[in-house]
């Protein structure tokens, strides 16, 4: 199957210059859209009746060997009453903050999807209520974990990484959130009090 | 008859001042509370505050490394927070260091519960990727990986949720099933929990002689365990009373949070990948899905507990078809993905060019990306490969089923008791390994 998937033109259709091109990958469309526009036409596309793309399967990214090549967020949607597959990519321009509007609005499926696209890759998806680190801590000082300059021992000597993990406060595995509701957060020391009621991630000192 | 009839008050026994044994009311007193606040004797802001519960990551009742961060007020949950992420051993960015078939390993570490599914995954994958079209006793024994996955992946959950509910001896009766599994794994793989069964192109070993007539027995007496499971649980008060109309998800919500698998079926949504998208061929087996109602924790069980009937019922399919394939071969004869036989290797130059190839240089899909999904035990399981024609992928993603069904746990326990938050959980059938990769 090399034709893609008529959801194509029908985007073309409704958003016009915002479809940037379409291709066809082991059988898989993938549509490449504007990164500006994307929120506008996930909606549509979860919406429409012609389209019913109301199941988001994954929202992850792709950053090349190549760096001359953009970093790619990717979006899997599928609609389960027509039994169709359609993948989403919008291409960031390497020189400008990698960002992209939420979809968390739209699928409450994307929340945690974001926010480990954010945590891996360094993705800003503006708009998501609750953008923090998942999968590593929130003191998390090395940087974005999947992207292609970060080498696979970290950026951080063992050492440096040791002395890090001894010093911090166990207080540091709780967002501002949950301290804020527990009395703990008044015994805090007065630096991390500052620190996390400015909202400060990822900085150990 | 009727004067004897007993008549329990909530008090303890205690002495008064003439050293008579009385009833000392439990509680504030007989006065209502109106009464103490007109007096001035009650205290406004008792229990205004909210508590905060940290549990886990290291409790039993979590089932691995999570950890959850609870807000109660008195017993209710206001809202739960997850915090993930313990268990990160980075498995998406080491399998862009590694060839396609050095990463089979890797799966087995993700969902450690049902490690043949993953490596079926994988090797679906990356075929899907190169376009490869692998032989039908490949398939027959891939049908069996997977269903033998799900079989003991099942069962770690019912034995787990019935410990997490007060009930011990179904986990008994689940693990000694899972045991006589794991000795087939064992036979056939040589390993219990890094199976590694798969490869590009095929399988790692066909079964080993006499190993399909275990396979036959299990089949035959497995389903007399689960009625004697279906008999403790599925009309047991105790058990109906903790789990009907408890972290109920409607089908609105359950597709909304990208749910799947069990969890997305008890909500009544009739998605299955096997019947949806085949592969393996799955539009040619005779099985049935459950589908649930209510999306409570008592429908997803039934849904597991049926899923499991059905899986025997594929693996007995998958059997015959096996014994029909007899000697037929398991791996394609396609030099880019399976070593040509040592024999050819050591006289025939061409076949000597191509084994070189592979040790030194590995499996080399096209240009491309693919995403394969499949019906894991815990949910649809995909993995997404971008390719740039080298021998290591770009990326690997790992779509894991049980990171985003958790991701339904806050809005699953808010307003629920803070036991139910325990049986809510256990009821996702989450795995740290594959959550948190």
């Amino acid at each position: 199957m090399t034709q893609p998937s008529p959801s194509v033109p029908a985007l073309r259709r409704a958003f016009g210059d915002a479809v940037e091109r379409a291709t066809v990958s082991c059988g898989d469309t993938i549509v490449y859209l504007r990164p500006d526009r994307v929120h506008d036409a996930l909606a549509w596309l979860k919406t429409d009746p012609e389209q019913q793309f109301d199941y988001l399967t994954d929202v992850t990214a792709v950053e090349y060997r190549d760096p001359e090549r953009p970093l790619e967020v990717v979006w899997q949607l599928r609609s389960l009453p027509r039994k169709a597959d359609l993948r989403v990519k919008a291409a960031l321009d390497p020189s400008a903050p990698l960002e992209v509007p939420s979809v968390c609005d739209l699928w409450n499926g994307a929340d945690w999807l974001e926010r480990e696209v954010y945590d891996m890759f360094g993705v800003v998806f503006t708009g998501h209520p609750d953008l923090r680190r998942i999968l590593m801590w929130e003191t998390y000082a090395e940087g974005h974990p999947l992207r292609k300059g970060f080498p696979l021992r970290g950026h951080f000597s063992r050492a440096e990484q040791t002395r890090q993990a001894l010093a911090a406060a166990p207080e540091a595995h709780y967002s501002l959130d949950e301290l804020s509701i527990a009395e703990a957060f008044h015994e805090l020391p007065k630096d991390m009090r500052e620190r996390l009621r400015r909202g400060e991630r990822g900085f150990l000192k | 008859m009727s004067e004897r009839t007993v008549e329990y008050t909530l008090a303890t026994p205690g002495l008064d001042a003439r050293g008579r044994v009385v009833d000392v009311p439990l509680g504030l007193g007989f006065k209502d509370t109106h009464e103490y606040r007109a007096a001035g004797q009650f205290d406004e802001s008792f229990g205004a505050e909210h508590m905060l519960v940290n549990i886990g990551p290291q409790h039993p009742a979590t089932h691995g490394v999570l950890r959850l961060v609870i807000e109660l007020d008195g017993e209710t949950v206001i809202r739960v927070i997850p915090h993930i992420g313990y268990l990160h051993s980075g498995f998406e960015k080491l399998g862009e260091y590694r060839q396609y078939n050095q990463i089979i390993p890797l799966t087995d570490r993700t969902d450690y519960l049902s490690p043949m599914a993953n490596n079926v995954c994988l090797a679906l994958a990356v075929e899907k990727l190169m376009g490869l079209e692998i032989t039908e006793r490949c398939r027959v024994l891939r049908v069996i990986a997977c269903e033998m996955s799900r079989i003991i992946s099942h069962l770690v959950w019912l034995g787990t949720t019935g410990i997490d509910l007060g009930a011990f001896t179904p986990f008994l009766w689940s693990f000694q099933e899972r045991e006589r599994i794991y000795n087939l794994q064992e036979a056939w793989t040589g390993a219990r929990l890094t199976t590694s069964v798969t490869r590009v192109g095929g399988m790692m070993a066909d079964v080993p002689e006499g190993w399909s007539a275990g396979l036959r027995e299990f089949c035959r007496t497995f389903p007399a365990t689960l009625v004697e499971v279906d008999t403790m649980f599925t009309r047991n008060a105790i058990w109906i009373g903790r789990t009907q109309g408890v972290g109920v998800l409607t089908r609105e919500e359950a597709i909304n949070g990208s749910l799947s698998g069990p969890m997305l079926r008890a909500s009544g949504v009739d998605f299955d990948v096997r019947k949806d998208r085949p592969y393996l061929d799955y539009e040619t087996y005779d099985f049935d899905v459950p589908i649930g109602e209510h999306g409570d924790i008592y429908d997803r069980y039934r849904v597991r507990l049926e899923e499991m009937f059905q899986s025997t019922r594929i693996l007995e399919q998958a059997l015959d078809r096996l014994d029909r394939l007899e000697g037929a071969p398991v791996n394609v004869s396609d030099p880019r993905v399976i070593l040509p036989p040592k024999s050819r290797a050591m006289s025939d130059m061409e076949a000597m060019i191509y084994h070189f190839k592979q040790v030194m240089e590995g499996v080399k899909p096209p240009v491309g990306e693919a995403y394969m999904g499949i019906e894991n035990p815990k949910g649809e399981l995909g993995y997404y490969f971008v390719s740039d024609g080298t021998a290591k992928p770009v990326r690997w993603r790992i779509r894991p089923p049980s990171f985003l069904n958790l991701s339904a746990l806050p809005r699953m326990c808010v307003g629920a008791l803070l036991s139910d938050v325990i049986a809510i959980n256990a009821s996702v059938d989450i795995v740290m390994g594959e959550i948190d990769r």
